[in-house]
């Protein structure tokens, strides 16, 4: 494989990571801080895309749609909480994993009636609808681009929310020892009011960006939402820094695997059974990457020093 | 091992209602068949040998959560081994199944040795992620197998053969063979739980500390009860391939493992018949709902939210509140 190759499938990999980071951030926080397993964060994720679907066909402009997009997909995600998961917060893993099971049934299907079961799309912003070359011949679209730099952006400024303001201090804390915080005298259900709509509206910010470069169709959450959970187990929960790094991990070897696997077997085996074994084993890697991180570090690569 | 202190059961005395449900449930599944002779209806018995198939699985994912307090969000992905192995060995011309059940049975056991090791290392929500993850990796690997259909499943043009006999390519011998293993299934979790293994099972789930200092290696009872439950599921995977005579690798996908827990909790974890109940329930509702509604996945979804919301114990736990109060 040329190093062009390799620059691309780089520059892919990185993309999948960022859009990986936005869905595993408000996933590992729900997580780390209020112990909620939720399954429904990929939902998020799809009604962003959906979001931007819709609002791209009212008002025909793609940064309008994103920022129309985003309170509403945090309005969407605090009526849930509202209405579902904060009667689950108290509960064992079992009734939240039910329930949120079902919140993803019920909004899958109504995604298919409002909008019909065919996929759709949403056309790059005009000014972003050109191509970099990289070399003679191959391009890459610039759009791709932007989405790696406003995804690392915003990790950017989830770090410093994070790291330097007092919200970011309780969300810390909350992930380290949540009893303490609210003994403090910390309203806990605030806090975990604006942990979730805030990860419910990165997810939203990813379905939007996503929009143009996968198919919006019911249940693309779904897949990405269990490679989420690979990244957070890796990372280890609660902390933003592990899913960060989880995230542009898994995404690499994630991409890379599937070209290179199959081009590491052929020098070791013939190309038709390299072609056939290769692919099966770059989608199962990212699988065999959790298993090996869970056993030799249960707690992940970063997990905050959880005094429970 | 030296001699071990049994734990003792809480209570000595098996209560007889369950047994009692049971004997109507089956009772009412081996009549049927008579039924569908009566209105001619193939699908009713084809539904009933749909529900007793998941009955199977739901039985055997309910020893994991309900009695070892393991929440396995990948069991789906044996039922698939299981159906893979059956539609892998027909398609090279292996029509036996006296052949093809004991290879799908040390496969899924390799794999539930393999895995369960691996996932037992972790407890609570790890478990339920690393057990999905490996049952992702199932649905990866089988949808990439080329040769046997890859994403678009595979048709089992000719059904197995039992012992040289065409017994499992009848309706009729297919229901006396599902219903067979159900209650064999049945029987055997039933034995299983009452046993002391069963016991230590449900003791580590409370307090895992105290059944290790008591000497029992919790981690080989847990991963025996994987392997078992793994085996049971796998065995369920072989019949519904023989039955429905096409397998894909949905049969594996994550959505059919949450339909699984739903079953298990849907019934009530943890009782004699709540995996059982729940299964054919889960069932009837599917039937009934999409019957009304091609959305019926618009009402099961909330459905299941209230169940989580509201229903502790399930449908067993319900009809032991309409009793009374012990």
């Amino acid at each position: 494989m040329s190093t062009t190759l390799l620059l691309i499938q780089l520059l892919n990999g990185l993309q999948l990571g960022v859009i990986l980071f936005l869905i595993a951030a408000g996933l590992t926080l729900v997580f780390g801080v209020m112990g909620f397993i939720n399954l429904a964060h990929g939902v998020q994720y799809m009604l962003g895309a959906y979001l931007a679907v819709y609002l791209y066909g009212l008002t025909g402009s793609f940064l309008a749609a994103l920022v129309l997009a985003l309170p509403l997909a945090l309005l969407l995600g605090l009526v849930l909480e509202f209405l579902v998961f904060r009667h689950l917060y108290d509960r064992d893993h079992l009734s939240q994993v039910l329930a949120t099971f079902g919140v993803i049934l019920f909004l899958n299907q109504l995604m298919k009636v409002l909008f019909g079961p065919a996929s759709l799309s949403v056309p790059p912003p005009a000014f972003l609808d050109f191509s970099f070359v990289l070399v003679d011949g191959l391009l890459y679209p610039a759009y791709r681009v932007a989405l790696i730099a406003a995804g690392l952006l915003v990790a950017l400024g989830l770090w410093l929310v994070i790291t330097r303001t007092r919200v970011g201090m309780l969300i810390r804390a909350g992930a380290t020892n949540p009893d303490m915080v609210s003994a403090l005298g910390v309203n806990v259900r605030r806090l975990f009011l604006i942990v979730f709509g805030f990860g419910a509206m990165l997810a939203g910010f990813a379905g939007v960006m996503a929009a143009p470069l996968y198919s919006v169709e019911p249940g693309m959450g779904d897949n990405l939402l269990i490679v989420a959970f690979v990244v957070i187990i890796i990372g280890g929960a609660g902390s933003i820094r592990g899913a960060f790094v989880a995230a542009l991990l898994v995404g690499l070897v994630d991409t890379l695997g599937r070209t290179l696997v199959t081009d590491g077997l052929r020098l070791i085996m013939d190309p038709s059974s390299a072609n056939q074994i290769g692919p099966a084993i770059a989608s199962m890697l990212i699988y065999v990457l959790m298993a090996l991180v869970l056993f030799w570090r249960p707690e992940g690569l970063f997990a905050p020093k959880v005094a429970r | 091992m030296t001699d071990q202190t049994d734990i003792q059961a809480p209570v000595a005395a098996t209560p007889r209602a369950p047994l009692i449900v049971a004997g109507v449930l089956f009772a009412a599944l081996a009549l049927i068949p008579l039924l569908a002779e009566i209105w001619g209806g193939a699908w009713l018995t084809s539904l009933a040998v749909r529900a007793m198939i998941l009955a199977i699985v739901a039985i055997s994912l309910d020893l994991l959560m309900g009695q070892g307090g393991m929440v396995s969000f990948g069991h789906s992905a044996f039922v698939a081994i299981g159906a893979y192995a059956c539609g892998i060995m027909v398609t090279e011309g292996v029509y036996e199944m006296a052949l093809i059940l004991p290879v799908a049975i040390a496969a899924a056991a390799l794999f539930a040795l393999i895995s369960g090791a691996i996932c037992l290392r972790t407890s609570g929500v790890s478990f339920i992620m690393i057990t999905l993850a490996f049952g992702q990796m199932i649905y990866f690997a089988l949808g990439s197998l080329a040769q046997y259909g890859a994403d678009d499943g595979l048709t089992l043009w000719s059904g197995p053969d039992f012992l040289g006999t065409r017994w499992l390519s009848s309706d009729m011998g297919v229901y006396v063979t599902v219903f067979a293993v159900l209650l064999g299934t049945w029987a055997l979790v039933h034995r299983i739980t009452g046993a002391r293994f069963g016991r230590v099972l449900r003791a580590a789930r409370q307090n895992p500390t105290r059944v290790a200092s008591m000497g029992y290696s919790v981690f080989r009872y847990r991963l025996t009860a994987y392997v078992i439950a793994g085996v049971i599921a796998a065995v369920a995977g072989v019949l519904w391939a023989t039955h429905a005579a096409f397998i894909s690798p949905s049969l594996g996908a994550w959505q059919r493992s949450g339909d699984l827990i739903v079953m298990v909790v849907l019934g009530g974890m943890a009782t004699r018949n709540g995996a059982l109940i729940g299964a054919l329930f889960f069932i009837l509702i599917e039937e009934t709902l999409s019957s009304i509604t091609h959305d019926w996945r618009l009402i099961f979804g909330p459905l299941l939210v209230l169940i989580a919301l509201f229903a502790r114990g399930g449908l067993v736990g319900l009809l032991d509140r309409v009793r009374g109060p012990k």
